[in-house]
């Protein structure tokens, strides 16, 4: 049987960056703290991402700037472990998630005034960077699970990066965009829902990608009576 | 052979090539110009030689011009770059005026046209003054760290530093203040360059022995010029506090003593320290030792890299691309290399070194790992392909000021 075209078909794009220094560098958590409340999102987004993406090899633990500089530089290994635990997946907005990291701070410091006075080395200060993202389209466009799958396993890590997180907090579209498109223009709810429920932050993007390819996958094959639905009654007890 | 984009497709792989070559596709038949004052010799001449000839590969029209300049331009010029790192040097006023001098001469005879210029570090800076003639954007590329110059000095270069488009430096704490935009792009290693291609097992085998380096014992090496700031004198007395709980031999391999009188200085104090220990070997290797340098990162058990001060320390890169474990001083660009307890392991003291030598060598699994993660860490990060992606994105923002540019 033929897979069902979607409405709309999904164009891949893909995201890439440059950063650009902002001359601001913090020393203290009292000084990490003023300037977490004054820089631009895309300083944030740049500092709760970055290491996600530079070091997406890694699993399970992909800690933000902030927490490994906290636990790394100044050795405050319980405020490092209150930052890293932030569930960035919960949060909507870029906003939301400075106005996390700023609320954990300030109340690490006043349950803990000592550790305001905990200062970096000139050479080990927090340099607060901004992302530039440069997003534009690939060659890949397509209108049913075969070929979203197929486009899938073709495009960049980046392009998953872009799809996954950059659309759904920093661009604040609310879900990923594979979610959106299989629920909007696919009409598979189902699938939307168990793509949109990875925790990314918990994943390596390879794992990310396999994950979603199984569950493309499995569902092509269950549309294309290669396989039974698990939510339609077979003729197997 | 020739290296084109595709000799890298086996080592980053396809996609990121093809990325690469879609963000080119919006910058097709762009004049890029790169200006610097050598065209061998250095780090910077090193990646041009790789960079022009992979722009135009890619389309767009790129070119690189070298400017001329006497023997005492070099030496203002010299001074300029040992003053900018902080080591003091008295300037005149006619230092600064052959300085310009050079420089207009070579906005005479070089053809400066193009969208974008980039020019490489201090010698050429002041060939901005042709902006408003040339047009294009114009970038300084400074691959030095500026963070503590000298201040009169920065006054100067400021006069013409201010005039550019942007700046690019190789890390944040690198930079200093200024009214343009500063961009950042850390260096690259070339993991085609004989330094760091793959080697057979053979060929370690035959240059290490050629060396003269048993492998009897695990090796913990350092690979250094012979310079005071890279503390070989610290590296033996780590090596030593490690060796007493576990057996291994010392490598400190380098150049620099033998046209500089300092290193010798430093090399005979090494000597000295080392004394007759059979597991301490001091290697002198001449200009050019790639090969040796290679085989010898790839035979290590540890590689150290203990600086006092450091620039971005690009050798960071190098053995972690070799898949070892690395021990290196929290300074200069190495944490950006180095994620501690993830890409290897960051150090500020002697007994700090020594602690992680030990943990490497005690516990080969978690060495092996973190030498995985770090050769990783520079495959996505600090590879050739990475910095000439990162060239075409500077490109697109030099005509976008916002943060997120859709193509």
């Amino acid at each position: 049987m033929a897979l069902p075209q979607a409405r709309e078909p999904f164009q891949f794009c893909t995201r890439l960056s440059l950063q650009e220094a902002t001359g601001l560098a913090a020393r203290t958590i009292p000084q990490l703290l003023k300037y977490l409340r004054a820089v631009p999102g895309s300083v944030i987004y740049h500092h709760t991402h970055r290491f996600l993406q530079e070091h997406q090899y890694l699993t399970p633990e992909p800690p933000n700037d902030f927490a490994y500089w906290v636990t790394e530089v100044l050795g405050e290994k319980a405020l490092g472990e209150q930052l890293n635990s932030i569930d960035t997946v919960q949060l909507s907005s870029i906003r939301a998630l400075r106005e996390r990291l700023a609320q954990t701070l300030e109340l690490y410091l006043k349950a803990h005034p000592p550790t305001g006075l905990r200062r970096a080395r000139p050479e080990e200060a927090f340099h607060f960077i901004r992302t530039i993202s440069v997003i534009f389209p690939t060659p890949y466009r397509v209108s049913d699970l075969n070929g979203f799958a197929q486009a899938l396993e073709a495009v960049s890590i980046n392009s998953l990066y872009y799809h996954i997180f950059e659309s759904r907090l920093r661009l604040e579209r609310g879900k990923n965009d594979f979610s959106f498109w299989l629920e909007e223009a696919c009409a598979e709810a189902r699938l939307a829902r168990a793509v949109a429920s990875l925790d990314p932050y918990s994943h390596t993007m390879e794992e990310l990608r396999q994950t979603i390819l199984r569950l493309v996958r499995q569902r092509a094959a269950e549309l294309e009576g290669r396989c039974p639905s698990p939510s339609t009654p077979t003729n197997r007890s | 052979m020739s290296v084109t984009l595709d000799s890298y497709e086996p080592i980053v792989g396809r996609q990121v090539l093809d990325e690469i070559r879609f963000l080119a596709e919006h910058l097709k038949g762009r004049r890029v110009l790169h200006v610097n004052s050598t065209a061998v010799g250095g780090g910077v001449a090193e990646i041009l030689n790789r960079m022009v000839p992979l722009l135009n590969e890619l389309g767009l029209k790129s070119r690189w011009e070298v400017i001329k300049g006497g023997e005492a331009f070099f030496q203002v010029t010299k001074r300029f770059h040992n003053a900018l790192h902080g080591r003091a040097a008295e300037f005149s006023r006619q230092d600064f005026r052959l300085f310009l001098e050079t420089n207009a001469q070579n906005a005479r005879t070089l053809s400066l046209e193009a969208e974008a210029l980039f020019i490489h570090d201090p010698q050429p800076a002041a060939l901005v003054l042709e902006k408003p003639r040339q047009g294009g954007r114009w970038v300084w590329r400074c691959h030095v760290d500026v963070s503590d110059p000298q201040a009169d000095l920065w006054r100067f270069l400021r006069r013409y530093i201010d005039r550019y488009d942007a700046a690019i430096f190789s890390a944040p704490q690198f930079a200093k203040p200024l009214p343009i935009r500063q961009l950042l792009i850390a260096p690259s290693i070339d993991p085609l360059a004989k330094k760091n291609e793959d080697l057979s097992e053979e060929t370690i085998r035959e240059v290490l022995h050629r060396l003269g380096v048993p492998r009897d014992k695990p090796l913990v090496t350092q690979i250094s010029r012979f310079d005071a700031l890279k503390d070989p004198l610290g590296v033996i007395e780590a090596f030593r506090l490690a060796k007493r709980t576990v057996d291994c031999r010392l490598i400190l391999a380098g150049g620099g003593a033998s046209d500089d009188p300092e290193g010798s200085q430093v090399l005979a104090e090494v000597r000295e320290k080392a004394g007759k220990d059979p597991d301490i070997l001091v290697l002198e290797l001449p200009p050019g030792s790639d090969l040796e340098i290679n085989a010898l990162q790839r035979a290590s058990a540890v590689i150290v890299q203990k600086s006092i001060r450091e620039g971005f320390g690009l050798t960071v890169s190098e053995a972690l691309w070799k898949g070892r474990p690395v021990v290196a001083s929290a300074v200069g660009g190495i944490p950006l290399q180095i994620a501690h307890k993830y890409s290897g392991l960051l150090s500020r003291s002697i007994d700090g070194a020594a602690l992680c030598i030990k943990q490497l060598l005690n516990n080969p699994a978690y060495a092996k790992r973190l030498g995985e993660n770090g050769r990783e860490h520079v495959r996505h990060n600090f590879l050739l392909t990475r910095h000439l992606k990162e060239y075409l994105l500077v490109l697109i923002a030099l005509e976008h000021p916002e943060d997120v540019i859709p193509l």
